[in-house]
């Protein structure tokens, strides 16, 4: 399995209800359900991911976070909100973030970290918007519109009164290494966090 | 039919007639001392009747869903597109039961049979039916056919609605509730256009309050004109505007009031062809069903409470151009079900033809369908 997935699926629980926004295939909610005994949806806009889920039973919603929001689910409905590398591909992050820990007690998050060296190299060296494993588009053609670094998301969770339980932090492979627990802002790629409300 | 059966055709079908003769009570207060169904099955039943699928029709909907009635038939069944080998619900590994509902008028005890007290046709006389009252003897059709749970019960438009039904009524007889471009309830709008429907039909000279039968006539002009504007209901502005137009019949204006317009004219002929073979008190008789049709007023209107019963796995399916049923009142069965935290997948189906949609087989509907069908089979080990 995935090292990411299966950082994530320690932190869900047996019987746990999780919403996850940008579910993909529906992979990570199929082992939750089979594995750890959870329930859930996912919300997916991507015609064939949500074919896919529907063929190997995981309940997905096709609905838009840009445009709908979260408005129909209910405040505290869901034990875990997952989003999966889908933050910096959302309009409005600090109010998706808002909504995560509004219908959910806890949000998990994964996205790419832009201050990870390769990415600061490539710019300071070519002049030219950075490529990656992680983040393989054009400028022009990303769906990637709201990158930020780990510290820039760890400020704005410090400004909206989010408290950061755990975050692990892992490479392009999704593996662990020690470099990156030393220097994550620098020599990591991909953080996992795991939030909630400051109570 | 075509010379040669298609591979993915159910072939040529019969229907049978189940007679029931245990009074069934209704949601009016009346009763029915005994009644017939019009049933079509295709498929083979399994030794554990696990992967049995019931079709619930539309408003002017049959028994007939799919295959033929003979080498001399036009048309296939209403739903042929959905059903057959290899087909989204595919009869090489389901059992499909596919009946006229009762108050129909292709079979199935409705205004038009023949009232066992009075010697004469029902008429007006005939019970008002709702939905409840469908599901309930649909329910008692399974019993005689063995089934003790369905695979899922699947419908769209009011055939949807049968399916959201059953699963408040019955929820330990289905495992699965399809609704495609259904609604949990009518719109003020969706019933005013039911009720033009109506005056069209009880206005007509030739109803003679619905006795028709014994003057030896039909309300024909009433129901035309019901089907037609019921009809341009289930199209949208664009599909009417790409088949039609402001095509003329001929080249040039006649300056009168006869169809010249191409839209006019099918939509005469349309109505004139539904008025040689439906009945007008059935006609009356589901829309009211239509009407009428609100799960969630039991419960204050609050449907993710009635929902609360539901035990099955629901999917549920709306058209971007259906303006009839709407994507949003898709969205409010869903945004129900997901607070009575049953499990629901819903997908908005990008397709142009209005209502009508979820009878034309585009790519992205068969997809889903097919692919939730075949999941479904796999469950029962179809």
């Amino acid at each position: 399995m995935r090292p990411d997935l299966e950082i994530i699926q320690q932190w869900v629980k047996p019987g746990h209800h999780i919403l996850d926004l940008g579910c993909g295939d529906g992979t990570l909610l199929d082992f939750l359900q089979r594995e750890r005994g959870a329930s859930g949806f996912g919300l997916e806009i991507n015609p064939d991911h949500i074919t896919t889920c529907m063929g190997r039973g995981v309940a997905v919603i096709e609905q838009n976070l840009d445009t709908q929001g979260l408005g129909n689910f209910d405040d505290g409905s869901f034990d875990v909100v997952l989003m999966t590398q889908a933050l910096q591909a959302v309009r409005r992050p600090d109010k998706v973030l808002d909504e995560m820990l509004r219908v959910g007690s806890e949000g998990i998050v994964t996205f790419p970290n832009f201050a990870h060296w390769r990415l600061r190299w490539g710019l300071t060296l070519s002049g030219r918007m950075p490529e990656s494993e992680a983040l393989p588009y054009k400028w022009y053609n990303t769906p990637n519109i709201r990158l930020c670094t780990f510290k820039d998301f760890e400020a704005l969770c410090r400004q909206k009164g989010i408290r950061i339980k755990s975050r692990r932090v892992v490479d392009g492979q999704h593996q662990n290494s020690w470099l990156a627990r030393l220097w994550p802002n620098l020599l990591g790629e991909i953080a996992i966090y795991r939030i909630t409300r400051e109570t | 039919m075509p010379d040669t059966l298609p591979a993915d055709s159910v072939g040529i079908v019969t229907p049978q007639t189940y007679h029931f003769d245990a009074p069934i009570d209704l949601a009016c207060g009346q009763t029915l001392e005994n009644y017939d169904l019009v049933v079509e099955t295709y498929g083979t039943l399994n030794a554990d009747a696990s992967n049995a699928v019931l079709i619930c029709h539309a408003l002017s909907g049959h028994h007939h869903a799919a295959g033929y009635h003979s080498a001399e038939d036009r048309k296939p069944g209403w739903w042929d597109s959905c059903i057959g080998p290899g087909k989204p619900i595919d009869t090489d590994r389901f059992f499909v039961v596919s009946l006229n509902n009762l108050g129909g008028c292709h079979g199935s005890t409705g205004p038009n049979s023949i009232n066992p007290e009075t010697g004469k046709p029902f008429g007006p006389e005939f019970p008002v039916i709702t939905v409840s009252d469908w599901v309930k003897s649909q329910a008692l059709l399974a019993d005689r056919l063995g089934i003790q749970c369905w695979a899922a019960v699947v419908g769209g438009s009011l055939g949807g609605m049968q399916a959201l039904q059953w699963s408040l009524d019955y929820p330990d007889r289905l495992r699965h509730a399809v609704a495609i471009a259904s609604t949990p309830r009518l719109t003020a709008q969706n019933i005013a256009f039911n009720e033009v429907a109506r005056q069209a039909i009880t206005s007509d000279r030739e109803f003679h309050d619905g006795r028709y039968y014994d003057f030896d006539t039909v309300p024909r002009r009433g129901l035309m004109l019901a089907r037609m504007v019921g009809h341009i209901t289930y199209l949208s502005d664009a599909s009417m505007g790409e088949k039609f137009g402001r095509e003329l019949r001929d080249q040039a204006y006649k300056f009168g009031y006869d169809a010249e317009f191409q839209v006019e004219s099918y939509l005469r002929y349309q109505g004139e062809r539904f008025s040689e073979t439906f009945d007008a008190n059935t006609y009356l008789l589901m829309t009211r069903a239509l009407d009428y049709f609100d799960p969630a007023y039991e419960y204050g209107g609050d449907l993710s409470k009635a929902l609360a019963a539901g035990n099955c796995e629901y999917l549920v399916l709306s058209f971007s151009t259906d303006w009839r049923f709407t994507p949003a009142r898709s969205e409010e069965m869903v945004n129900a079900m997901i607070a009575a935290r049953r499990k629901v997948s819903y997908a908005e189906v990008d397709a142009p033809w209005g209502h009508d949609a979820f009878l034309i087989p585009t790519p992205r509907y068969t997809d889903i369908f097919t692919a939730y069908m075949d999941r479904v089979a796999r469950e029962v080990g179809a």
